[in-house]
């Protein structure tokens, strides 16, 4: 206890002695964590949506609103007998409202609720084995006619539809953003790990003389590296705090207020602030302890 | 009681074999091992200089014995081999009967724990008070507060810089700076203490204050081992001497005569001998 006081006292008394160092590495530290805080949610927010757009391929068919039960029973077995048909599911009209005001929020459901009549199509949502063949099933469904136009396999068939040709384009343009975005937050921990390790090192090398008669004077390595390494959390956790400070403030005014108003920037904050904020703090001061321990090792060895 | 209780329950072989053993500790003693001892030891710096050869020297416990010899003969390569600053080359380097060159690398900051060092460039830490320097060797061995507190301002005081105690090292002059290093390498009480050149540049007057201090500190139990080119200070000292010259060690003298006298006489004496005025002893 009495050790731990004295390590902590001897760190302050470094970061007092030597502020425009410790400063910098604190500046260092803020930039690298505002960038990351930034960059993971966005990073976070493209993967989800791949998986997303993954999850729907498959085919929609739309039925007619007059369709008898006799003729949709008939389709679905229909449907079923189709080759590369996994799962049928049917949606009536109901449950498409009911999942569509489980997606909506706040006013829209209500206003959803003042409509008197439901304007939504019955549907059957069907899951495909591979994607590879869903051109091969939806022809199976709606073959096309000798006048060129889809000729369905039943007359309750309004319209068949896929999200095929939307969803590659979607998920090569994602997977392309997060590898940018991947290889630029790799390229930002390196570049910040290496400016805090340089900060700290020239702090260190100053003192160097100092970790020398304090070897000569019969010091431990960990009785000289401790204050150095809580010196680093310290530095760690103000930058990190300061960074966090910064992000909060931008979600408070700028993210939570757009994306009141569009839902697809409430897409973004798919990560919860609080464990983004741990990660910042964790990583910012892990990496500028290690990096003062590390330095360190260099002048420990007289 | 005890013993008729103890004689009841040991068996007679173990009795037997315990009593040969006090017997023959009473008779043949122990010899404690010399604190220092040199063997051959050779010191080669990076660059083939030859900075000590075959040095071969021992000086035992409670001992006051001077290092001699004119600039760059070796004198603070020899201290510096003494706390394994540097390692030789070949032979040995024995403190208190272990080779310290044996030593794991973790255990060496013990080892300097136990000896005092009084550096020619004095080595303070120089964002430190002279209390937080003197401390800051008591903080090393793991002291408690209470030790710190107590221990610091007495050896402060025993060296004469109680008045200077929140000074920073660069708020001092030469002479203040060499205490503080003394009150540091002494804080502890090692069993054995280097001083290297510690009146170098000093006034007369400085110079048999410091001397009379490390003086003192001898009277104590604690074996000096002191190295300098003033070799006019040290015939006065009349103490054991030992000459080195370009690295070989050319003379080892032991003079006797003055070993029973008081820090006081002693310093009456050296200051007549070497002509500086100064309070004589009533
Ligand atoms: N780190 C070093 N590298 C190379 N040569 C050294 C080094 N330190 C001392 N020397 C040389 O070794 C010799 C002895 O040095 P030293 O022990 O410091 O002498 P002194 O007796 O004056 O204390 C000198 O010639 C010096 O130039
Ligand atoms: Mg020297």
């Amino acid at each position: 206890m009495t050790r731990l006081l004295f390590f902590v006292s001897e760190a302050f008394r470094a970061l007092r002695r030597s502020a425009a160092p410790s400063i910098a590495a604190i500046v260092t530290i803020v930039v690298t964590t505002l960038l990351l805080g930034v960059l993971i949610p966005v990073l976070k927010a493209s993967e989800d949506k791949t998986a997303d757009v993954r999850e729907q391929i498959g085919l929609n068919v739309y039925l007619y609103d007059d369709a008898s039960k006799a003729e949709i029973e008939a389709l679905e077995r229909k449907l079923l007998a189709i080759e590369h048909v996994e799962a049928v599911e049917f949606i009536s009209k109901d449950k498409a409202a009911k999942i569509l005001a489980g997606r909506l929020e706040g006013d829209l459901r209500e206003s959803l609720k003042e409509l008197n009549s439901n304007p939504l199509p019955a549907s059957f949502a069907i899951d495909i084995d591979d994607p590879e063949n869903l051109r091969a099933v939806s022809n199976a469904i709606a073959p096309v006619g000798s006048d060129g136009k889809p000729q369905p396999i039943s007359p309750a068939i309004e319209e068949v539809r896929d999200a095929r040709q939307d969803a590659t384009k979607i998920t090569r343009v994602t997977g392309a953003v997060t590898v940018v975005l991947g290889i630029l937050a790799v390229l930002l921990l390196v570049a910040s790990l290496l400016l805090v390790g340089n900060t700290i090192r020239l702090s260190i090398y100053a003192r160097r003389r100092e970790v020398e008669v304090m070897r000569l004077v019969g010091a431990t390595n960990w009785f000289i590296r401790w204050p150095f390494i809580i010196e680093g959390v310290i530095v760690g956790l103000t930058g990190a705090a300061i960074a966090v400070a910064i992000l909060w403030l931008g979600k408070v005014t700028v993210v939570d207020p757009l994306s009141e108003s569009f839902a697809l920037v409430d897409n973004f904050s798919t990560m919860g602030f609080t464990p983004l904020v741990i990660t910042l703090v964790a990583s910012a001061t892990i990496v500028s302890a290690l990096g003062s321990g590390i330095t360190l090792r260099r002048f420990l060895r007289v | 009681m005890a013993l008729t209780r103890s004689r009841k329950t040991t068996p007679a072989r173990t009795r037997g074999r315990a009593a040969k053993l006090a017997r023959e500790r009473r008779t043949t003693p122990q010899p404690k091992p010399p604190i220092v001892a040199l063997r051959d030891a050779t010191v080669v710096y990076p660059g083939g200089h030859v900075a000590l050869e075959r040095v071969s020297l021992e000086i035992e416990r409670g001992e006051f014995a001077f290092v001699v010899g004119p600039t760059g003969c070796g004198k603070s390569t020899l201290i510096k081999m003494l706390i394994r600053e540097i390692q030789p080359a070949s032979g040995k380097v024995l403190i208190a009967g272990r080779d310290i060159n044996e030593l794991p690398a973790s255990k060496v900051p013990l080892l300097r724990r136990r000896i005092g060092t009084i550096f020619q460039d004095f080595k303070l830490l120089p964002n430190r008070t002279v209390y937080d320097n003197v401390a800051y060797a008591l903080q090393v061995i793991g002291a408690s507060r209470a030790e710190i507190r107590r221990k610091t301002p007495e050896i402060i005081r025993l060296v004469g810089l109680q008045s200077k105690i929140h000074n920073y090292p660069d708020q001092l002059s030469g002479g203040e700076q060499q205490r503080v290093s003394i009150a540091r390498a002494f804080v502890n009480h090692p069993p054995l203490l280097l001083a290297d050149e510690p009146t170098g540049n000093l006034d007369p007057e400085t110079s048999i204050g410091i001397m009379q201090l490390l003086y003192r500190i001898n009277r104590t139990g604690t074996t000096v081992l002191v190295v300098t080119h003033d070799r006019e200070m040290v015939d006065k000292m009349r103490r054991r001497v030992i000459a080195l010259e370009d690295g070989r060690l050319i003379r080892d003298e032991r003079a006797g005569g003055y070993h029973d006298e008081s820090t006081r006489e002693f310093a009456a004496r050296v200051r007549h001998e070497l002509g500086v005025p100064g309070d004589q002893p009533e």
